[in-house]
């Protein structure tokens, strides 16, 4: 195991983590404020990357086809408050969750319809998808980089926004009480449909950023959405900060339970029964990480102090 | 929320616990309904109200009564529309089964990312009936679609569906090796034929063969044999392995390392299941730095694009060579193309197959398929083609008797059909003993991406398991 392998490998868990944390941050931001559980909100990740694939492809550029994106997300997701949220803000969680898994499988079900069994792929323009040969830095893709970078400035934005601006002022005001900011003359009602919109730009933003990847299919949100879900729980529900930890944490357990579990294990049994044992042990690694956290911090890494 | 219990974020899971709960109360109020309905041995007409009740477990008989007592008439109105549905399926209402047509079961993946699969089996499997102008011998056919959702669960539960619902004489199709495995006891214990049109499964080839059992495809191993031998021509020394972890995943690795000589540098399995692993960064960065002089991978449907992608993206494809068994085929091609992966065209695959075979059979499937689909059939959509034949060959040799279950073994036996792939038998584990040919992705005369063949590797060749299957 080589010093420069596991600079890539950190590397990569960092941009899994930075992904991961654009979807669960509209997640958590949600969930927090008003205690409301959406399922659907993978779907947003998928119908970012979908409609971003029709926009490069009618453009021909990548990056107009993310700014083209980023306000029709910021419509579906303002839509998608008016018109289906709103209504289940006073039910419990299990209508709740019912009501968006079954919105959640309505929207699987659309884009099918719209874009086809096959998915959509877009490949990168060309600058973008050199493999970078540095000496330091060997296999480790341009793209991935400029992914990281992006989301690290989109989390300090966030961070920016959530404890610096008015609007922040207003978030943190309502995840600690509605009503007293309603009875303070705040128009809470379309305050909620603004951070929706912007759970929804995040999470499709997100979707955006993996099209050229892995590209887009039907129900890709699903599994990222168990992911976000376990980033939530575990950085605490409602905090931000929390969300950006846990899904750091999260990506980078990942990546390296993949890269190092199976090497790690050969020291303790033969290797033949490393290389059955270990794709395993790589897919139960970050619930038994978030096991053990829920153990000792059982409201998250980050908990709201409020309430 | 008043009061730090300090299990606020739990509460989503507490919830669902709730839902579990309800939905539980649910099932056992319909599969009671169910077990008064499906009762075969209970006599229609006589006191039926009472036996079935009581048949049930005094657990889920408490259940029923709190049921009944909590009914609304809505409730009622709703069940007894279901048991109208149900008395009105001929299978259940007392309609004796008759033979004047074939019923062919067709387990594929419909929906999700490997949907592109079952859809090109589909037009396979339709194109062959349209070949045999939807009539085997004096009989109509008729094929009933499902949808495996590529999990092994599903595919049992659709499997099940078919052979005691819609009682079906056949049962085709199976992307998945894991899904067939799941499956198999649903057909072959209800003694109908099992035909597969793609998986594989060395435990089918071998202990767990059986004489209702066939298949017009390969078995894992000796697709990854067949490349295995290739490389040592090459003279390769270093390999790295990657595959999906699951039952094909393994085979494919196991006949690899049956013949080939080289070193194996590492083996990577990913995750697979309903949401594969579709990022394979960690996975690549460990190929780069192991020193390998080739990469071997395999990867279906779902993920062959993420794979190739990232094999570029990562710098991979300028530094290590890749050799690959399914993870080019004719469904995804024509996207590689529009996406303009360059590491593509050149790449050699091993196959039982291909579409520039000049066999009349293949010639007349091969065009015929592109004038309706304007694409290349893939070997998904060949094997499909080739099962439906199989059963047409069972079907008219004991001339529609379809009761002689024995005749049409002996029939399929003989494996005496068109077959796309030219003339074959069948081993004693019922698997093809078939060539293998070496395959190249090159562009046409329309410059789309297809492929030809370069060279044959194995000539009539069998799987590595037959010893084992004691038929």
């Amino acid at each position: 195991m080589s010093f420069e392998l596991l600079l890539v490998q950190i590397l990569n868990g960092f941009q899994l983590g930075v992904l991961l944390f654009l979807v669960a941050a509209g997640f958590t931001l949600i969930f927090g404020i008003m205690g409301f559980l959406n399922l659907a909100h993978g779907s947003f990740y998928m119908i970012g990357a979908f409609i971003c694939s029709s926009f490069t492809l009618l453009s021909g550029s990548f990056f107009v086809g993310i700014f083209l994106t980023l306000p029709v997300m910021a419509l579906l997701g303002a839509a998608f408050e008016l018109l289906f949220a709103r209504h289940l803000y006073e039910r419990d969680h299990l209508d709740q969750a019912l009501a968006t898994f079954g919105i959640m499988l309505v929207f699987n079900a659309l884009v099918q319809i719209i874009w086809g069994v096959q998915g959509v792929q877009i490949s990168l323009p060309d600058y973008l998808r050199i493999g970078m040969d540095l000496p330091v830095l060997r296999g480790f893709s341009f793209y991935r980089l400029i992914i990281i970078l992006v989301g690290v400035f989109v989390a300090s934005f966030l961070y920016f926004l959530v404890h610096r601006t008015h609007f922040g002022m207003l978030i943190r005001a309502c995840s600690s009480d509605r009503m007293m900011l309603a009875s303070l003359g705040v128009n809470v009602q379309r305050f909620l449909t603004v951070v929706f919109a912007l759970g929804a730009v995040l999470s499709g933003f997100s979707g955006m950023m993996v099209l050229p990847l892995s590209g887009g299919f039907v129900g890709m949100g699903r599994e990222i959405m168990i992911l976000s879900f376990i980033v939530v729980i575990m950085g605490g529900a409602g905090s931000v900060k929390g969300a950006f930890w846990a899904a750091l944490l999260i990506g980078f357990i990942d990546t390296m339970g993949r890269a190092f579990v199976d090497d790690l294990l050969k020291f303790l049994v033969t290797s033949q029964i490393s290389e059955t044992v270990a794709p395993a042990v790589t897919s139960i690694l970050i619930y038994l990480f978030m096991f053990v956290i829920l153990f000792f911090m059982p409201r998250g890494l980050f908990p709201l102090k409020t309430r | 929320m008043s009061g730090n219990t300090g299990y606020e974020g739990l509460m989503p899971f507490m919830k669902l616990r709730l839902l579990w709960t309800r939905a539980y109360y649910s099932v056992c109020f319909f599969r009671s309904g169910l077990l008064f309905f499906l009762s075969e041995e209970s006599d229609l007409s006589g006191n039926t109200s009472v036996i079935p009740f009581f048949w049930l477990a005094a657990p889920e008989r408490s259940h029923l009564i709190a049921m009944i007592r909590s009914l609304t008439m809505k409730k009622i109105f709703i069940f007894i529309f279901l048991a109208l549905c149900f008395l009105s399926n001929p299978a259940l209402s007392g309609e004796k089964e008759t033979h004047d047509q074939v019923k062919i079961g067709f387990v594929t993946t419909l929906t999700g990312s490997a949907a592109l699969i079952g859809e090109d089996m589909k037009f396979g499997a339709e194109l062959a009936l349209e070949h045999l102008k939807g009539r085997m011998g004096e009989l109509d056919v008729s094929i009933i679609y499902e949808d495996d959702e590529s999990k092994p669960e599903i595919g049992k539960q659709v499997t099940d569906k078919l052979v005691q619902w819609d009682n079906v004489d056949f049962v085709t199709g199976f992307i998945w090796s894991h899904v067939l495995l799941a499956s198999r006891r649903s057909v072959l214990n209800a003694g109908n034929f099992l035909i597969s049109a793609n998986a594989g499964p060395s435990q089918m080839a071998g202990k767990m063969c059986h004489d209702n059992f066939f298949s017009v495809s390969w078995q894992g191993d000796q697709m990854s044999m067949a490349i295995g031998e290739v490389l040592n021509k090459k003279g390769i020394k270093n390999i790295y392995m990657m595959a999906p972890n699951y039952t094909a995943g393994k085979d494919m690795i196991s006949g690899f390392l049956r013949v080939f000589k080289g070193q194996v540098m590492g083996i990577d399995q990913t995750k697979w299941g309903g949401v594969p692993q579709l990022d394979f960064s960690a996975e690549f960065a460990k190929v780069r730095s192991s020193g390998a002089d080739a990469l071997w991978a395999f990867y279906p449907g779902k993920s062959n694009f993420s794979f190739l992608n990232q094999y570029e993206q990562s710098g991979l494809a300028e530094h290590i060579p890749l050799y690959t068994v399914f993870v080019f085929d004719a469904t995804t091609l024509p996207r590689m193309q529009e996406a303009g992966l360059k590491s593509v065209p050149g790449s050699l695959f091993p196959q039982f197959w291909d579409p520039t075979l000049n066999i009349p059979a293949n010639n007349v499937f091969v065009t015929d398929f592109r004038a309706k689909h304007n694409r290349y059939p893939s070997f998904y959509a060949a094997q499909s083609y080739d099962a439906i034949n199989l059963i047409n060959l069972a079907v008219t040799s004991v001339k529609g008797d379809l009761t002689d279950r024995e005749g049409m073994r002996m029939a399929m036996e003989t494996a005496d059909f068109p077959s796309v792939r030219g003339k074959f038998r069948f081993g004693r584990n019922h698997f093809p003993i078939q060539n293998f040919y070496l395959r190249k992705i090159v562009t046409d005369k329309e410059s789309n991406w297809t492929s030809e063949v370069v060279e044959t590797i194995f000539i009539d060749h069998q799987d590595p398991y037959v010893d084992a299957c004691l038929r």
